[in-house]
């Protein structure tokens, strides 16, 4: 099942609130830094990860995670994956 | 109230996890306690039926004091066996030292609180509320109290309360010191949300009464406090040495990304869990940096029970541990350390992991410092600092190539061992880090 990049985003902005509950993902620039705004470290990131996988059922490597550095990059993975 | 940690003092009831009557055995979580540090786990002492409660929650209450009666499971509730309480009940007279010590920090007039004391003495909570009432006062009842935007302070338990119940809480009015959001006011938004239309702004005039009635001071001003007195006092009474050295760790990068391939994200290890096992290892094999020094002598640790230093969201520091860390495989160090970390930013921490670790790990490595000169944790005798992972030149066989490398920092209380143990140690350690497959 093919994912839209809308719906990528959704998932990548309720990944990170699950986090950090009060995160402000909408208002984000696309290409900031995830871990860097949010202050997720390497747990927090795994986590992060967790919850994209489970949430688009898309597979994601070690090697993936430069991608996943800003919500762009994120969503991008993710409908790439997907379709 | 037991001691969760050799700085505290008192502590805060925040709710009963068992109800009157339920049995409980020993280990079983019974109440939530707020330390100023973090919320905190408490778990029974013993076996038996749940009695009564003898302190209500919110109420703040000295270490030693009796939290609820347990009757034994089987002769039923007439045979009242008081939960194991190390020390009785001091309340504290009108006028005691500390307490006017306390007073005068916070500009409070002893003569004009009214004591909720046993005997109507003034507690050291009567005067934190009455050190709150005139903010409360000079706030008119009818302004909205400020919302909890980003970079609010939020109470742990507030946190894991508001996840539990749904509420947002960039929605949720901190009526805290400062707009701290607690708990309570997680709980008005979320009956709020229940009950629609006037409920909400009853709730909110409610909001400055109900806090002068039962607030101490804001907890993030109290945890701040707290880690002062801790790292004040070791400062004053450790005589640190350190030894530092880098290690190379392309084996354990390689070796992570080998096995991290054939894992799903959720079993997926961190460089820090390698570091965590191989320094309990170290630990084990260097057992005089493993323990605490006591009045005049070190006492060795029970166990290797790795204390992690894990800042939680809102300012507070904790150092919780993984017990006997040595005998975990590093799937199991792994889930341990998330499941940690986890429990305490949602402050949900035990008792037993506040007050048993060992040997205290520092990892900054994620804050991007390549190194950590840590300061020790009384009454602990060491503390290892672990900076970012950076590729750097090394020089192998007379070859110069780039390698992950990390610097390792071993601060010991000179006390209880000399540099030349701790150098052992970090010796030990990177031998362990060579060989992270038979970790």
């Amino acid at each position: 099942m093919s994912i839209t990049d809308d719906e990528a985003r959704a998932m990548v902005a309720r990944a990170v609130r699950r986090i950090v509950p009060d995160a402000e993902v909408e208002t984000l620039a696309p290409g900031a830094d995830l871990r860097r705004t949010f202050e997720l470290d390497s747990l927090d990131f795994l986590g992060f990860v967790e919850l994209l996988v489970s949430d688009s059922g898309v597979r994601i490597d070690e090697d993936d995670y430069p991608e996943l550095t800003t919500t762009a990059g994120c969503a991008d993975l993710l409908v790439r994956r997907s379709a | 109230m037991p001691s969760l940690g050799a700085d505290m003092e008192s502590g805060t009831l925040v709710e009963w996890l068992v109800h009157e009557g339920d049995t409980v055995h020993r280990g079983d979580p019974m109440a939530v306690v707020d330390t100023d540090k973090s919320a905190i786990e408490v778990e029974s002492f013993d076996e038996g039926v749940v009695e009564s409660f003898l302190v209500e929650p919110g109420t703040r209450v000295a270490v030693g004091t009796p939290l609820a009666s347990l009757a034994p499971a089987e002769a039923g509730l007439s045979t009242a066996a008081k939960a194991r309480v190390p020390k009785p009940r001091v309340p504290v007279p009108l006028g005691a030292p500390p307490l006017r010590h306390h007073a005068a920090e916070l500009g409070v007039d002893l003569t004009r609180v009214s004591g909720t004391g046993p005997h109507g003495e003034v507690t050291r909570a009567d005067v934190d509320r009455a050190a709150a009432e005139p903010r409360a006062a000079a706030r008119p009842e009818t302004a909205p109290v400020r919302p909890a935007a980003r970079g609010t302070q939020v109470s742990p338990y507030a946190r894991r309360l508001a996840e539990d119940l749904g509420v947002d809480l960039a929605r949720v009015n901190g009526t805290g010191r400062d707009g701290v959001v607690r708990a309570e006011d997680v709980r008005r938004a979320a009956e709020a949300a229940a009950r629609p239309g006037p409920a909400q702004a009853e709730a909110r005039e409610e909001a400055p009464a109900a806090e002068a009635a039962e607030v101490p001071a804001s907890p993030e001003r109290s945890a701040r406090a707290t880690i002062a007195a801790l790292m004040s006092r070791a400062k004053r009474e450790i005589p640190h040495y350190y030894v530092a050295t880098t290690v190379d760790l392309s084996a354990a990068t390689e070796w992570l990304r080998r096995t991290n391939r054939e894992r799903t994200v959720g079993e997926r290890l961190v460089p820090a869990a390698v570091l965590l096992k191989a320094t309990a290892l170290a630990a084990r094999q260097h057992p005089e940096l493993n323990g605490f020094w006591v009045g005049d002598g070190f006492v060795p640790g029970e166990d290797v029970h790795l204390g992690v230093a894990v800042s939680v969201r809102g300012g507070a520091l904790v150092a919780p541990a993984i017990h006997h860390t040595a005998d975990l495989d590093l799937g199991e160090v792994m889930a341990a350390l998330r499941d940690l970390v986890e429990r305490a930013r949602a402050g949900r921490l035990r008792r037993a992991e506040m007050a048993d670790p060992t040997l205290t790990v520092t990892d900054l490595g994620d804050q991007g410092v390549e190194e950590v000169i840590g300061v020790i944790y009384p009454p602990q005798v060491a503390l290892l600092g672990v900076g970012r992972i950076v590729e750097r030149p090394w020089a192998v066989d007379d070859m110069l190539g780039v390698r992950p490398t990390v610097r390792l920092t071993l601060s010991g209380d000179h006390r209880a061992t000399d540099g030349a143990t701790g150098a052992r140690f970090l010796n030990t350690l990177e031998s362990f880090l060579q060989h992270p497959e038979e970790l």
